[in-house]
């Protein structure tokens, strides 16, 4: 448990933010924060991806040359032995792959959120409100025909 | 296989290009659709890039028949490393459904644009349309978990910008859109987050490497959980009940050409990735999955059929009625596959495929009988057969198809439902069938009454006859349906081939062939 914990931490903050990000998405009835949900969960998601490629210890993926001036001083700062054996660039390092995945995802996200904002707009230029309860109003207001009785027109 | 192999002409260089070109095409057509200098431009543009994708799915489920499992190294980078476009017989299957509709789609958009759109949007319209499309052919021809989530998001826009449109005349477009909007990226972010946790526990997003990763797995906790955010991430984009709210207020409100493209193929594309992951990813034998079948997807698939079918029994507007009813549809489908049997799956896709082809009949005569209504309450028909007999009629067809009625498609689907839930000795879900089938009698009924029975209202109908260039792609859905019907060789030849292509066998039940 307390192993789980230690190494596994990340992954319940990205749970409880992404549980929270849903609870604002699903519980409000306004256009914008509903996008603003949206948004959070997606950055989550990417979230969870980016803890998925950390590998421990591990630095970015770069590969250096080992004759170039970087490669050269990178070789002196470590144990000779270390070198021997995996080069100037062979260090342990994270996994590159998610992070281009979730690249892809947030130029996604972003797309979502312009078309999800651009709907919003006109939401509120053609009901005056962004909030859902007030457009579910009137969309209920106009689509009763004229109640018969009290005011006493006969529905035809 | 498909009385079209004439078709395959192209060039052998051309045609080994295939996989790619059919989604690269309408993805070109798209801009230029957008910079088209006028409509008439851009409904062109959207007609041949259509016809285009639909040759070269032609091409490739001759070539797929001829040869087997096709696979595509997208931009010569290897699977399982690069992207692999992978096309066996349920893939081209999709292509075939999906460009064969936008091929209707297009022709139809046309005229139906016309009353419903300001003519200067309609480049944009046509580009949306045309990016739906690729992003659709896309989803169904990849072979990576990822790329599949691309596909699924690049159709997705294109779909809410459409509805979106639709706000010009109906107002209630705009939340309807938007609603759809927050449902479909929640279920492709569900989806996502599921393809991250099958890539955290087996290191690859090549859908046949994972299948093929996941036996050698000793723990499969991270597995199930992947499986269960991807079922319900689908199950959103798929209407699946009780997910299924943003789609009655979507499809009644959307420009009509969007509905008759989206009611054959959007949802549909998402019951293929289910029948993706549920057979080809994770093998059906597998205990998690059975059970998630037996008690999630069977027990939710019933009740969407009745209730929806009872929502459809009731409701006032017309395209609220036949949206209820998809809903109730898919149900049908996800009912079949959750027997995990070759015939399940098999009379899923053949009750899919003609479904695709009574809705998309249903929602065309509705759009094009209402081009001069702007109501859509079936009150609003009154007497419309008479007015409009011609869409009418094809309307009636494809209602009776939708009900079942004997000599129509939708009566062989059902059948084929019925066989292999018997044969599943699922007795109890056939009954359920049936049981919606009379739902079915009550809501066509109604609108039957409405359409045909009913006399005008003072000062004649505001239905009129649709122009030339609807009543041509909906008289050729009109008779496919008829046709389908009494011989089903081709969707039959195709569901089979294709449920044989998952599920790992060639021979099937050859019961209920006509």
């Amino acid at each position: 448990m307390i192993d789980a914990l230690a190494t596994g931490y990340v992954y319940a903050i990205i749970v409880a933010m992404m549980m929270a990000s849903l609870f604002v998405l699903l519980t409000t009835g306004n256009l914008i924060r509903k996008m603003i949900g949206l948004s959070l969960f997606q950055t989550t998601a990417g979230l969870f991806y980016i803890a998925l490629s950390k590998v421990g210890g591990g630095t970015a993926p770069i590969i250096i040359d080992a004759e170039s001036a970087v490669g050269q001083a990178r070789a002196a700062r470590l144990d000779p032995a270390y070198v021997e054996h995996f080069g100037v660039d062979g260090v342990v390092y994270g996994n590159p792959l998610p992070h281009v995945l979730i690249l892809t995802a947030i130029v996604v996200g972003v797309a979502t959120l312009s078309v999800g904002l651009a709907i919003a707009v006109r939401v509120r230029e053609a009901y005056g409100d962004t909030e859902l309860d007030a457009v579910r109003r009137a969309d209920a207001a106009a689509s009763e025909p004229e109640p018969p009785g009290p005011r006493g027109r006969p529905n035809a | 296989m498909i009385g079209l192999e004439f078709l395959n002409i192209a060039p052998q260089r051309f045609a080994e290009q295939a996989p790619a070109l059919v989604v690269v095409g309408p993805l070109i057509a798209a801009c230029a659709a957008v910079l088209a200098p006028g409509r008439r431009w851009a409904w062109f543009l959207c007609v041949g890039a259509s016809a285009f994708a639909f040759w070269m799915a032609v091409v490739l489920a001759s070539e797929v028949a001829r040869q087997g499992v096709i696979s595509y190294a997208m931009g010569g980078f290897p699977a399982p490393l690069g992207i692999e476009f992978r096309v066996d017989a349920l893939s081209a299957m999709f292509a075939l459904l999906i460009s064969g509709m936008a091929v209707l789609t297009a022709v139809f958009s046309g005229e139906s644009l016309e009353t419903e759109i300001m003519s200067s949007k309609h480049p944009l319209m046509q580009g949306g349309f045309l990016t739906c499309l690729a992003g659709l052919l896309g989803l169904v021809l990849t072979g990576d978990a990822f790329n599949a989530f691309v596909f699924l998001e690049i159709s997705s826009i294109g779909v809410y910008a459409m509805i979106a449109m639709g706000g010009a005349r109906d107002r209630r477009a705009y939340p309807a859109a938007f609603n759809y909007l927050i449902m479909g990226t929640i279920g492709a972010t569900f989806y996502l987050i599921g393809v991250g946790f099958l890539y955290a526990a087996t290191g690859t997003l090549n859908m046949a490497d994972i299948a093929a990763r996941i036996p050698t797995l000793t723990s499969d906790r991270s597995i199930e959980v992947g499986l269960a955010f991807i079922l319900i991430g689908l199950a959103l984009k798929a209407a699946v009940f009780p997910l299924h709210q943003w789609l009655p207020a979507a499809y009644s409100h959307a420009p009509s050409m969007i509905v008759v493209f989206l009611s054959a193929t959007a949802t549909k594309a998402s019951v293929y990735l289910i029948i993706r992951y549920l057979s080809t990813v994770f093998a059906f034998d597998w205990q998690v999955e059975t059970a998630f079948m037996a008690f999630v997807l069977a027990p939710l698939s019933v009740a969407g059929i009745l209730i929806c079918s009872m929502q459809a029994a009731v409701d006032p507007e017309i395209r609220r009625i036949l949206a209820y009813s998809s809903v109730a549809q898919v149900g049908y489908m996800t009912l079949a596959i959750a027997t995990a049997t070759s015939a399940g799956v098999s009379a899923a896709l053949f009750h899919l495929f003609n479904h695709g082809v009574m809705k998309a009949a249903l929602f065309m005569a509705i759009g094009g009988a209402a081009i001069h209504l702007k109501s859509q309450r079936l009150s609003d028909f009154a007497g419309a057969a008479k007015s409009a007999p011609w869409t009418m009629t094809a309307f009636g067809i494809a209602a009776l198809s939708l009900l079942g009625a004997p000599l129509t498609a939708g009566f062989l689907s059902k059948l084929r439902l019925i066989q292999s839930l018997v044969a599943a000795d699922w007795g109890w879900a056939a009954a359920v069938i049936g049981l919606s089938s009379l739902i079915g009698v009550f809501y066509v009924g109604r609108i039957f009454e409405v359409v045909f029975f009913r006399s005008e209202p003072e000062g004649g109908s505001a239905v009129r006859e649709a122009p030339v260039s609807i009543l041509l792609p909906l008289w050729l859905l009109a008779i496919a349906n008829i046709w389908f019907g009494i011989d089903a060789t081709i969707p039959l030849g195709l569901a089979e081939s294709a449920a044989g292509a998952v599920m790992g066998a060639t021979t099937l039940s050859p019961a209920g062939a006509p």
